[in-house]
């Protein structure tokens, strides 16, 4: 069966309200994108019947996982899911473990041994069949994890940050190896995860939840181009103002001015975000004379980062900045924390863009 | 252990040994004064043999039985939030330290012939418990089944939910993951409670005695024998005490590291 996973629903616990509406595509897949405790792991639990809806609905199509009256036990919904911790059974080999789903839905113990055998296999994991789940390595565990969670056949495939306990070497063979088989599971996929580049290279779209509410929701290269917040903004690197569009010039809440490029759609006096990738800011010692750029500012340099092909320094001023230099400028103007800077960025480079509800940017133009 | 060897003060010394000697000389005294020479033909004698063999029998059935509704009362103990199960559990735990005589008493009060319970087996079933082997196997289960519930509960307690969790996502009934993913999980402490109860059954004297009485190749066991043999044939006594000591040293070698040794603990 492949039909659309819709999630609409409050969840209670404790002082913690997760309030989401959601809905994934068959063969689409989104990614649950947010800080610690934002709520992406009980959004995931929840659609596995792992935790219950305080109200609202979970359904597959037409098939009601909850609502007032209904709440089906986990094991009556076909759901796939990978946990972080692989949690294969420490007791069964790989092909047991394999072979666990179907044993559960009734398949006698050959067919289910050659079942999982054939899953093993297709995902180029035959190798391992014999193994203890204690003699894998953490990437292999988490791909046997995900044959596990297909050979239930499920109609939802659920991924709760499959590369977060894994070492960065590991996390990239699993990245491909989801890439390249999350694309052929006819169902919804929801994968939860606070990396953005696993979002961005794995999801179709991504859901950012942030204190329990879904605070952006688009196509990755969107909201990596339009943070719809200051967390997002930090995640994918980029600078982010919020102000009101005044005569063409973005009056920062913070204080200060920017001027943005022509033709944004945003209307006068209304609230707006400027994004800014930090290679886009130039340093100067000195205040810059012969320049046509129309943003220039001061500030002081608070912090340096060197990073493997540039410097990230983040400079405090009105408004306050992440600047990218290479290593050759840091040099050549002898910048140092406590320095007094000048910051300059062209007007075409600054993305402006409405804020606030909705913030599905895939309907906004620019 | 500390790296750190030190001698003891005289004042923690000097009881220590004490409370070693105590422990160990009685066991010493046994070994050697054991007939090791007659042992077959002592234990071959119709009275010891049928005391063997019951001991052997009622314990095993007393740990089939503990296994049968004791892990799936540590199972309810350890997973579910039923209303009064901090009072159950201290019910359920008290056989470790009430005195087996008196839950010897306790039952024949409630399945003896004039019991709450036994009355009523006697007048519509014609069923009479008391000084029937059904007896010993009763007693013996009801002193050593906490044992293996309190084992099997910890266990229960301290295994990682997320395996359920991840059974019954994948399709598992909950009687499945319970077969299929939780037990197997605890077989550690399923082993050590089930040894430790069957220990506990063999050795249990009270508790029989009392509900089951005392009669050749029905209800005396081991114990049973020993305590009479020591007034009439101290040799039978001898010989049936060094087999005791011989299953605890086994069982003490089944559990270790488990129970005994270096801290460790289930």
């Amino acid at each position: 069966m492949t039909a659309p996973l819709v999630f609409a629903g409050v969840v209670q616990r404790g002082g913690f309200e997760l309030h989401a509406e959601l809905t994934v595509a068959p063969g689409e897949v989104v990614a649950v994108l947010g800080p610690n405790g934002a709520g992406k792991s009980t959004l995931l639990r929840t659609v596995a019947g792992l935790e219950r809806l305080t109200s609202g609905t979970v359904r597959v199509g037409d098939e009601i996982w909850q609502d007032a009256d209904e709440h089906l036990p986990p094991e009556q919904r076909r759901t796939g899911m990978v946990f972080q911790d692989h949690r294969l059974f420490p007791h069964l080999d790989v092909r047991e473990n394999v072979a666990f789903p179907l044993r559960s839905s009734g398949v006698r113990v050959r067919a289910a041994r050659q079942e999982a055998r054939r899953w093993l296999e297709s995902l180029e994991l035959d190798h391992l069949a014999d193994r203890r789940p204690g003699q894998l390595s953490g990437g292999q565990a988490q791909r046997v994890a995900l044959a596990r969670a297909l050979a239930r056949r499920p109609d939802v495939l659920l991924l709760d940050e499959p590369m977060a306990a894994l070492d960065a070497g590991a996390r990239i063979d699993v990245r491909a190896f989801l890439r390249a088989h999350l694309r052929e599971f006819p169902g919804p996929v929801l994968l939860v995860t606070h990396d953005p580049l696993e979002a961005m290279v794995l999801a179709d779209r991504l859901v950012v939840l942030e204190d329990g509410r879904v605070v952006q929701e688009g196509p990755p290269h969107e909201v990596a181009r339009r943070p719809a917040s200051s967390y997002v903004a930090r995640l994918v690197g980029l600078n982010l103002w919020a102000g009101v569009l005044r005569g063409g010039e973005v009056a920062l809440d913070g204080g200060g001015t920017l001027a943005v490029s022509e033709g944004a759609t945003v209307e006068e006096g209304h609230p707006v975000l400027v994004s800014l990738r930090p290679s886009a800011i130039t340093l100067h010692t000195e205040r810059p004379d012969h320049t046509s750029t129309r943003n220039v500012w001061r500030g002081r340099v608070a912090a340096m980062e060197g990073l493997a092909d540039r410097v990230r320094i983040e400079v405090h001023g009105t408004p306050p900045a992440l600047v990218d230099v290479t290593h050759a400028a840091v040099t050549e103007l002898g910048v140092d924390v406590g320095a007094e800077v000048w910051l300059s960025a062209k007007a075409t480079e600054m993305e402006a863009y409405a804020e606030g509800a909705p913030r599905r940017t895939e309907t906004t133009t620019l | 252990m500390s790296s750190r060897r030190e001698r003891p003060p005289w004042a923690l010394g000097a009881p220590a040994a004490l409370g070693a000697l105590l422990l160990v000389v009685p066991l010493v005294g046994l070994l050697l004064r054991a007939p090791w020479s007659g042992l077959p033909r002592i234990l071959a004698t119709p009275e010891v043999a049928d005391a063997l063999r019951l001991s052997l029998v009622s314990a095993t059935l007393a740990t089939a039985v503990s296994l049968v509704l004791g892990v799936p009362l540590a199972w309810v103990l350890a997973r579910t939030d039923l209303p009064g199960l901090r009072l159950l559990r201290a019910l359920v735990t008290l056989p470790l330290v009430l005195p087996p005589v008196v839950g010897g008493v306790a039952l024949l009060l409630v399945l003896g012939r004039n019991g709450l319970v036994g009355q009523h087996l006697d007048a519509w079933f014609g069923i009479t418990i008391p000084f029937t082997t059904l007896a010993v196997v009763i007693a013996e289960t009801f002193v050593a089944m906490p044992f293996l519930v309190v084992a099997v509960e910890g266990a229960l307690r301290s295994a990682d939910r997320g395996y359920d969790e991840a059974a019954a996502t994948l399709g598992a009934s909950r009687l499945t993951v319970f077969r299929r993913v939780t037990m197997p999980l605890v077989r550690p402490a399923l082993v050590a409670g089930g040894v430790l109860c069957w220990a506990r059954a063999l050795g249990e004297f009270g508790a029989t005695v009392t509900f089951a009485g005392n009669l050749q190749g029905t209800t005396r066991t081991m114990p049973l024998a020993v305590y009479l043999a020591m007034e009439t044939d101290p040799d039978a006594a001898l010989a049936l005490s060094l087999v005791l000591l011989m299953v605890s040293v086994a069982v003490l070698f089944t559990l270790r590291g488990r129970w005994v040794g270096t801290g460790g603990t289930v």
